[in-house]
């Protein structure tokens, strides 16, 4: 048992690090916390990993993965978040590709898994319903056969970033009378078919990344059911456990901690840096403590998985700690920034196009938006309730 | 990075853990704290027997060649059963001392006596107004010719009534709570002017206060050099803190599966506790809580040989996130065991004990935390 990483371990640390420092467009500049960019900003550099070969390194190698071992994955978001680089975004990358590759037919595959790769197509996620939150599998949409096409009609919501989605994968009722998790399908819907209409949900940091996506007779080619008809929740709760598997986000949570050290040496409280406060002190200290044991714990996870144990409930584990450290990292940034947490500047998304400075420190401009915005972490990718039931059944065995 | 065990480490496991299930079940335990002795001797016996005293010293002195990850493996076992037999003040703290800071003579005297089991240590280091800070010392040891005159009051020493030696610290210059002018010395604890007032602990051990009065030691008793002992203590408590969260590790872990195997049988309303969600998800809180003591002592563990700053900072987060989950699984364990968990009957309590005062050895979460903080 040790701590080390190994000689190979470290030449790959440096050989990623090298790569990021040449390669990640400085002109975007720390673009890691900015919500209000472009689609362009944000697939810049994984275009650029596409080109590179490393935009899906999780991926089987005949698909167009890495080979890394988990180590070295974990050492490449490591390095990612210690760049504060905006990394591809997890719908085509580690949701649909991987159901595609594992599910999906050649003709599939070969049409889907490049543009994933690349960073060309867009993708968005058609799950939640405005009825089927957490009790996924009472969805309502559903998919009519209809010769050669499915008839989709229903409403999705949650549908993060559509506004800018090429294609979405959607969970549609194919089979109404049998039990609910039995009739459902996994369709891929090309956005710009007549009939998908995506509308804005406004977010309480005045953000807009998610959106209420209508299908009214949506006319969808057979060929774009992925698998067996009927067998789509199978596939989704594969999907499901990819997507938690990446959820920890512990190497942009230790970077969070050491901008939260930053802000708080640089806040003055009774005369002295809050930081030296012990109150707030202690509070980033109990931070970095649950921090440290959650990267243990991903670690072992990982080494799991090098051992040939799949992702498994371990996972809800880690979607739970890493999404409460996540919330208490932004709600200690709100307090340490104290007054100036209060001043509203247009949103995390700053649509109103002024140029006027913002008033208090810049650190503090987006300090309450953030921590809005980060509630939605214990509510996405199964709530953290949902989280509890799963470890209950897996784990406890009840 | 390698979080695998070594087959040697595998079979010490196994080992234990056999001779746990088939000689330290419950009502033999409950026997042998009960009795005068507080202990048994023959269970001391069979671990020297299979080589568990002599696991974490080098070959050359004697051992066989283990570290901190073997005490890890051994204490989570002894954890599991509630073993009280006084491994971590004989072999961590005792023989940490004589590793890191004994001469050649002492390591030759010492470690074969505790290797064998013949040698059994406690160590006096805590004082009725020292709290948790080493330093703060209010025992003296006064040079005398080659040798020293120590007097003084040690409180709460774990296992001393069954020790032969003693290791002890105490003040050989400086004001109280300097760092400087601490010293630890090794002794026999039939040397005369030594007097002790045995009792029991709440969680099932014996422990003493012990009183020095005018007790004359050779320039022979102390380990490692004089003033300059509180940088040995700092390390070897560290040790023996990995050590002591290893243990709580195996009692927390022991203290959620009968929790949930209790929530299983017990039945309320027409149905088994465990099938209602909002004790299993207190139950699922205690899982993550005894996830992150894992993690927290392996890290612990790992970073013992790193340096100084690392190393405390990695053994207080420790000891703050294993403090925080053992008091979170006891008070759970009890609530979800509803009166039978209030009982001296049903085991959970005395898991519950154990965990409790686990968290006042070398330190609290508060105590923790402020060296966590004052190294940030």
């Amino acid at each position: 048992m040790n701590l080390e990483f190994s000689p190979e371990e470290q030449a790959f640390r440096d050989e990623v690090r090298a790569f990021i420092a040449e390669n990640h467009p400085k002109e975007l500049g720390d673009f890691g916390m900015r919500e209000d960019m472009t689609r362009e900003e944000m697939v810049a550099w994984h275009k650029i990993l596409g080109r590179k070969g490393w935009s899906v390194p999780a991926w089987p190698v005949e698909y167009g993965g890495t080979g890394w071992t988990p180590t070295q994955r974990y050492i490449w978001s490591e390095e990612n978040a210690r760049a504060n680089t905006f990394m591809p975004l997890p719908f085509g990358v580690s949701m649909v590709g991987p159901v595609i590759y594992t599910f999906g037919s050649e003709e599939q595959k070969a049409k889907h898994l490049p543009g994933i790769r690349s960073g060309e197509v867009w993708w968005c996620q058609g799950y939640s319903e405005p009825g089927a939150g957490s009790d996924l599998a009472s969805l309502k949409t559903t998919a009519v056969r209809d010769g050669d096409h499915y008839v989709i009609n229903g409403q999705k919501t949650w549908t993060t970033l559509a506004q800018h989605a090429d294609w979405g994968f959607f969970l549609c009722r194919t089979d109404p009378t049998a039990k609910q998790q039995e009739g459902i399908s996994f369709i891929l819907v090309d956005m710009k078919t007549p009939g998908v209409e995506v509308k804005p949900i406004k977010l309480l940091d005045g953000g807009y990344e998610v959106n209420e996506t209508w299908l009214t007779d949506v006319r969808v080619p057979v060929e774009n059911l992925v698998g067996v008809e009927n067998k789509g929740w199978t596939y989704a709760k594969f999907l499901l456990a990819h997507e938690r598997s990446g959820i920890a986000g512990v190497a942009r949570s230790k970077r969070g901690i050491e901008k939260l050290r930053a802000i708080a040496a640089n806040e003055t409280a009774y005369g002295e840096p809050l930081i030296k406060d012990f109150d707030f002190a202690r509070k980033v200290s109990q931070l970095e403590i649950d921090l440290a044991a959650l990267e243990i714990t991903e670690l072992r996870t990982l080494a799991g998985e090098q051992a040939g144990k799949g992702p498994g409930p371990e996972s809800s584990i880690l979607k739970i700690k890493g999404t409460e450290i996540q919330q208490r990292l932004t709600e200690l940034t709100l307090e340490a920034v104290g007054n100036y947490g209060a001043p509203y500047m247009g949103g995390v998304s700053n649509d109103n196009g002024s140029n006027e400075h913002p008033v208090g420190p810049d650190y503090a401009t987006h300090a309450a938006a953030t921590y809005f915005n980060m509630r939605k972490t214990s509510i996405y990718g199964g709530s953290n309730e949902i989280q509890r039931n799963i470890i209950t059944k897996m784990i406890l065995g009840l | 990075m390698d979080f695998n065990f070594t087959e040697e480490q595998d079979m010490v496991r196994d080992g234990l853990s056999r001779l746990v299930r088939e000689q330290y079940d419950w009502e033999t335990r409950r026997k042998a704290i009960a009795s005068a002795a507080g202990w048994r001797p023959e269970i001391w016996a069979q671990l020297a027997e299979l080589g568990i005293l002599g696991m974490p010293f080098s070959e050359a002195d004697g051992g066989f060649g283990g570290g901190a990850v073997d005490a890890m493996v051994i204490m989570e076992e002894f954890g599991k059963g509630l073993v009280v037999e006084p491994f971590v003040p004989t072999v961590v703290c005792a023989g940490g001392f004589l590793k890191h800071g004994g001469t050649a003579a002492q390591k030759e005297e010492h470690i074969g006596a505790i290797v064998s089991g013949s040698a059994i240590f406690a160590f006096a280091y805590a004082e009725p107004k020292g709290r948790f800070d080493y330093a703060d010392l209010e025992t003296t040891a006064k040079k005398d010719g080659s040798g020293y005159v120590i007097n003084g009051h040690k409180a709460v020493v774990i296992g001393a009534p069954w020790a032969s030696h003693l290791i002890v610290t105490a003040r050989t210059g400086g004001e109280r709570r300097d760092r400087s002018g601490v010293s630890v010395f090794v002794l026999a604890k039939d040397t005369p002017g030594v007097t002790t007032r045995d009792y029991v602990t709440v969680d099932g051990r014996r422990a003493s206060e012990v009183y020095f009065e005018n007790v004359s030691v050779g320039a022979d008793a102390l380990i490692g050099v004089e003033g300059e002992g509180l940088a040995l203590i700092e390390l070897v408590t560290d040790e023996a803190i990995a050590a002591t969260c290893a243990e709580a590790c195996g009692a927390m872990k022991v203290a959620h599966a009968m929790t949930v195997d209790y929530s299983r049988q017990r039945k309320q309303f027409g149905v088994p506790i465990g099938s209602f969600q909002v004790i299993q998800h207190r139950m699922v809180d205690m899982y993550t809580a005894y996830e992150t003591a894992v993690s927290l002592t392996y890290l612990a563990t790992l970073r013992l040989g790193s340096d100084e700053r690392e190393r405390k900072r990695a053994v207080s987060a420790a000891k703050v996130g294993v403090g925080q989950s053992a008091r979170l699984i006891g008070q759970e364990a009890v609530q979800i065991h509803g009166g039978n968990g209030v009982t001296d009957e049903y085991a959970i309590g005395h898991y519950f004990k154990r965990l409790t005062i686990f968290d006042s050895e070398f330190g609290n979460v508060d105590h923790h935390m402020k060296r966590h903080v004052a190294l940030a």
